[in-house]
């Protein structure tokens, strides 16, 4: 049990160790990478931005209440959007990502294995992380870093709206504690994250995908599996990340 | 000329499961082979083996020099461009049309230009017989054109060695006389060494030159196909007869008591005829595999089982006899 759980983790980074090296192994498949970029993209895009709309509007509403309790109502804005860009952004991304994206790319993989077409691939002397991991895990992360633009966005403008509009904040306290509060390496952080995010669903998704157990059924497991996993791991390399950050890079003003 | 594939001591396990263990035997270079054996003893697990798609514990695959099981995995994926392996039922890339299927590995390992590549493709098309196909989806046809279609796809290259997985399975007596015939004339076309996995007793005694069989986790003969023909051996004459009597059970064996209580009641079994293998369709050249065999065969003729040596002598008397019978007309219509 306990054996069996290790050997999978260390078959979930050797395969991370294999993308690495076969990323820069010529030819690229260019082609693939933008279909899949595309795909990623074009099944997330709708859902991150409805999600993000009440997600930045709950920060807003939370912080807000609490900011008036301890009387510091001025500081709501930079507040929740510390909260937005740093925590969930990534994390709505890399949910995403992972349930729409990666859940497609572990379907894809795993009912190709089950045909023997990455058998066959193989056999013709092509290697199916390059040809097909490699692009899929990419298009994850390109499209993970894209979407966090968008979500940190339109998450801030929700915050805005309902902090204005409901709790009768002024736009210019809310926009000023931006500067007040948060800085650029806030951003940075949050972009790297959503890349890391990206890498895992991807990573994960591919894992399971070449290694389903037995049959169609195996598949739908697989599938099962890859999108757990892929969430158990998100929110443990989150907490380690943001640990880190908080330690190296010191908050404005304190 | 085709390689010649060398098995030494190979042994698998599925976790405590064993499949087979200690099989050794030697591919002829140019010749075509059969693997025998009844469903679930690892004939594809074997398959796959030889290609280094699954890794035995124990024991080697020598082709050229490179051992499939331990070479690094660069020495294998160029190994395997020497190799055609034809799925079971195509494997075929559901998402490529036919012709992109059978022109991938020329676009992934030649720098041949597009006109080339469709020239070669549709050349291959018209030998398996897909003319008119090969705009369609995997998904669109049958499996017996699924099976050609990897067939196709496997050729295209001009493989060394071909590996062909159940080409049976799923096709009607008439098509798999059609693709028996179609990988005799592969062979004598190109000289490729072909070993088929199956257990249709058809290609068993038409295409061979050499027979083996995998029952019980282990190889139980390889040869000449006249040794395996002529065996008496319990298991080896319940398959070729097909019959419910011997060895075999429903599941992989049977226990004792009904092999004793069996043994009562035993019919005896028709003597097995050996019937002429297959030869090259008219206008192709003669097999050059026939001449080596012949010679290989002759040299080993006495450590053979007396039964295997007077088949075996008696095809070549024949064969003599027919070529005899045959040289003067083809002579006069010349």
């Amino acid at each position: 049990m306990i054996t069996g759980a290790l050997r999978e983790t260390g078959r979930l980074f050797a395969l991370a160790a294999e993308v690495g090296r076969a990323v820069f192994r010529r030819p690229f498949q260019f082609r693939e990478f933008i279909e899949q970029f595309w795909f990623v993209a074009s099944v997330t895009i709708l859902p991150a931005a409805l999600v993000s709309i009440p997600f930045g509007a709950v920060i807003a509403l939370q912080v807000g209440s609490l900011t008036q309790q301890l009387g510091a109502q001025s500081f709501t804005g930079g507040a929740s959007v510390l909260a937005v860009v740093q925590q969930a952004s990534p994390l709505i991304v890399a949910l995403l990502i992972a349930g729409a994206g990666g859940s497609a790319i572990c379907a894809d993989l795993g009912s190709r294995t089950i045909r023997e077409e990455l058998d066959a691939m193989e056999v013709m002397g092509v290697s199916p992380v390059q040809r097909l991991v490699v692009p899929r895990v990419l298009a994850a992360m390109g499209v993970a870093v894209l979407l966090n633009g968008l979500v940190s966005v339109v998450g801030i403008l929700g915050g805005y709206f309902f902090n204005v509009v409901m709790q009768g904040g002024t736009p210019g306290a809310y926009l000023s504690s931006f500067s007040a509060l948060a800085q650029l390496p806030d951003l940075y952080v949050s972009e790297l994250k959503a890349l890391i995010f990206g890498f895992i669903a991807g990573i994960v998704a591919a894992h399971r995908g070449l290694n389903p157990r037995g049959g169609p059924k195996g598949v739908g497991d697989a599938v099962n599996q890859s999108v757990v996993i892929t969430f158990l791991l998100l929110f443990f390399v989150n907490m380690v990340m943001t640990a880190v950050y908080l330690r190296i890079v010191p908050p404005k003003g304190g | 000329m085709g390689i010649e594939v060398v098995v030494e001591g190979l042994t698998k396990s599925f976790g405590e499961q064993n499949i087979w263990r200690d099989v050794s035997l030697t591919l002829p270079a140019g010749e075509v082979s059969v693997m025998l054996g009844p469903s679930g003893t690892g004939k594809t697990v074997f398959l796959k083996s030889l290609i280094g798609l699954l890794k035995p514990e124990k024991g080697r695959v020598l082709i050229n020099g490179v051992d499939m099981v331990n070479s690094p995995t660069r020495d294998i994926y160029e190994t395997r461009k020497l190799f055609g392996l034809m799925f079971q039922d195509g494997a075929l890339f559901g998402s490529l049309s036919l012709f992109d299927n059978i022109a991938f590995p020329l676009r992934e390992h030649t720098r041949k230009k597009e006109s080339e590549i469709r020239r070669i493709v549709m050349e291959r098309i018209e030998v398996v017989g897909l003319l008119g196909a090969e705009g369609k989806l995997p998904g669109e046809i049958s499996g017996g054109m699924r099976k050609r279609a990897g067939l196709a796809r496997a050729l295209v290259l001009d493989p060394q060695i071909i590996l062909c997985d159940e080409p049976d399975s799923g096709l009607d007596p008439v098509r798999t006389a059609y693709l028996s015939q179609l990988l005799i004339d592969l062979n004598a076309q190109i000289d490729a060494t072909m070993l088929i996995v199956t257990h249709n007793l058809d290609i068993a005694a038409t295409v061979p030159d050499n027979m083996g069989m995998l029952f019980r986790r282990e190889l139980v003969t390889f040869g000449p196909r006249e040794v395996l023909l002529t065996s008496d051996e319990p298991v080896v004459s319940q398959f070729l007869g097909g019959r419910r009597e011997g060895p075999i059970g429903m599941s992989e064996e049977k226990d004792a008591a009904t092999l004793a209580a069996e043994a009562n009641s035993v019919t005896p079994a028709a003597p097995r005829v050996i019937v002429p293998q297959r030869q090259p369709s008219p206008g192709l050249p003669p097999r050059r595999a026939v001449a080596r065999r012949r010679e290989r065969v002759m040299r080993m003729i006495d450590t053979l089982p007396p039964a295997a040596r007077s088949a075996i002598r008696e095809t070549y008397a024949r064969d003599a006899a027919a070529a005899t019978v045959t040289a003067p007309v083809a002579g006069s219509g010349a």
